[in-house]
């Protein structure tokens, strides 16, 4: 191929941008002191390490001191959810979570299920939204933490963390919000979300891989799960990532300067492709909502046809997406959220996830739903459920 | 993941469609597991002389249809009978683990369509 493919897959990572790279460089080569060094090179290190923590911790209003770098999302999601799980647990062995959680909280929930704790699943609607009455009625005394991430990866939903937390205190339990989607895309205000907890993620944001934080309210009692060194006030042994926590810092630094300039662009796009699929293209379901959707998702199921077979029908065309189906996760289980959802097997099958950035034309959409027709309509010809239902009607 | 023959394969399948009143037909799969494949044979004097097929399913499964119905062409009802899914990933150079499963979707699918050929001529007889 001459011509590198269109990406279309922003949730699953973005691109570097220059202004992270060209900052991180110095702390890889000339400024590579251990921050936990005592002599010059650590300090200096230690000064990049706190200029970041002020910063990052003033755009999302918490103090400097209840913000943790972590290795990323999944760290984050896990030391949250085991963390409070262990160091609660002789308040109550009962946790929450909506069923659209991120891979890392629903397999530690598993876990936990494992040492004894009880999970129950908060209810989502066909549109992803979680269901407060139902929450209401399934918290109890002993439930010692909810867990809902901001905005969902897969289909786009941003939840009512605020109405969330306040149910999950009313029952005197810990809020957790995973905002790996949302943070940098969205506006947000630790103390007037009213969450204790929230995990970010760097590379989402054109920021480095391999980076994030967890911001944990002061005076929460969390219990460490990478024990080690003095790191992080003794909460998260591991040798510090100066120059990632450097690069997390000014992609994020950007990405919220640039907020609603990005959130109106990205979401014009996301509109133009969802407009013209469906408009365009027959036996589509619009996986997720039109209002309250991240401005990069747009998720589709292409009906009597499969996911993985579409993914690489686009691939060869030069567009890069990623699908909830089964084949493709080389699981047998179709995507855990869209049957949260309530889409029957062959639905969630056929599900295809779009997620622009902000370098991304109107020309590549155009571009786009010109090849997703030819594409899918190709497939449906291979497909013997097409014929069984949709000839008649496509034409 | 796929390699290069996979990835033709699937590009360009062969014998995709449904043969009208064919002689044999079978559909296998379901829609839960992500695969499901519907092959269809022309049968003359014994031989396979025409095999199509309609899959949904991913790229593996498309692959795997379109070489198994390429192979049993020209085959003797018998000989079809033995063709079996290493056969058909051999053919394509080989498929990742995960997707194995899919190729056991055109052994079933041949299998499936000839006995309803088989059953079909023991109406006759």
């Amino acid at each position: 191929m001459d011509k590198k493919p269109i990406y279309f897959d922003h949730a699953a990572t973005t691109p570097l941008c220059k202004e992270a790279l060209d900052k991180m460089l110095p702390y890889m080569t000339e400024v590579f002191g251990n921050p936990n060094s005592q002599h010059y090179y650590g300090r200096e290190s230690v000064k990049a390490v706190d200029e970041a923590r002020d910063g990052i911790a003033k755009i999302i209003n918490c103090k400097p001191n209840e913000l943790y770098f972590t290795s990323g999302g999944t760290e984050g999601d896990n030391w949250a959810m085991r963390g409070i799980a262990h160091a609660h647990k002789n308040k109550g062995k009962h946790l929450i979570i909506s069923p659209i959680e991120h891979a890392a909280m629903i397999v530690t929930a598993k876990s936990l299920v494992k040492e004894g704790f009880e999970v129950d699943f908060m209810k989502v609607d066909e549109e992803g939204f979680v269901d407060l009455k139902h929450l209401k009625s399934i918290i109890r005394d002993d439930t010692i933490f909810v867990g809902c991430m901001m905005a969902n990866n897969e289909v786009g939903t941003i939840e009512p963390i605020k109405q969330i937390a306040e149910i999950a205190h009313a029952h005197g339990a810990v809020m957790f919000t995973d905002a790996v989607q949302a943070a940098g895309v969205l506006k947000i205000d630790v103390k007037e979300l009213g969450v204790d907890m929230m995990s970010m993620s760097a590379h989402k944001i054109y920021g480095p891989k391999g980076v994030g934080a967890l911001y944990i309210r002061n005076g929460l009692k969390v219990e460490s799960i990478l024990t080690g060194g003095h790191q992080e006030r003794m909460k998260r042994g591991g040798t510090t990532n100066v120059a990632g926590i450097v690069g997390f810092y000014e992609a994020f630094k950007i990405a919220n300067r640039d907020i609603d300039k990005n959130f109106e662009y990205v979401s014009s796009l996301r509109d133009r492709f969802i407009d013209r699929i469906l408009s365009e293209v027959p036996f589509v379901k619009l996986n997720g909502p039109r209002e309250n959707r991240l401005p990069a998702n747009a998720d589709f199921s292409f009906k009597f046809i499969e996911g993985e077979s579409i993914l690489f029908s686009l691939d060869l065309a030069g567009i890069a997406v990623s699908s909830g189906s089964a084949c493709s996760s080389g699981s047998l289980e179709p995507s855990h959220v869209l049957l949260a959802l309530g889409l029957p097997d062959e639905l969630a099958h056929g599900s295809i996830r779009f997620s622009f950035g902000k370098h991304n034309t109107v020309e590549e959409v155009d571009y786009a739903v010109d090849t997703i027709k030819s594409a899918v309509q190709r497939l449906r010809e291979m497909s013997p459920l097409f014929k069984a239902e949709g000839e008649i009607k496509y034409v | 993941m796929y390699n290069e023959k996979v990835m033709e394969v699937f590009k360009n399948p062969k014998n995709v469609g449904e043969i009208e009143n064919p002689d044999g037909i079978g559909t296998v799969g379901n829609a839960s597991c992500g695969d499901i494949m519907q092959i269809s044979l022309r049968i003359v004097d014994n031989v396979i002389v025409d095999a199509k097929f309609k899959t949904f399913g991913c790229a593996a499964a498309i692959a795997t249809s379109s070489t198994a119905t390429e192979m049993i062409k020209g085959m003797t009802v018998e000989e079809a009978l033995k063709v079996t899914n290493k056969k058909v990933v051999e053919t394509l150079g080989g498929l990742p683990s995960q997707k194995l499963h899919c190729s056991v979707l055109a052994e079933e699918g041949i299998k499936k369509a000839i006995e309803d050929y088989l059953s079909k001529q023991k109406k006759e007889a």
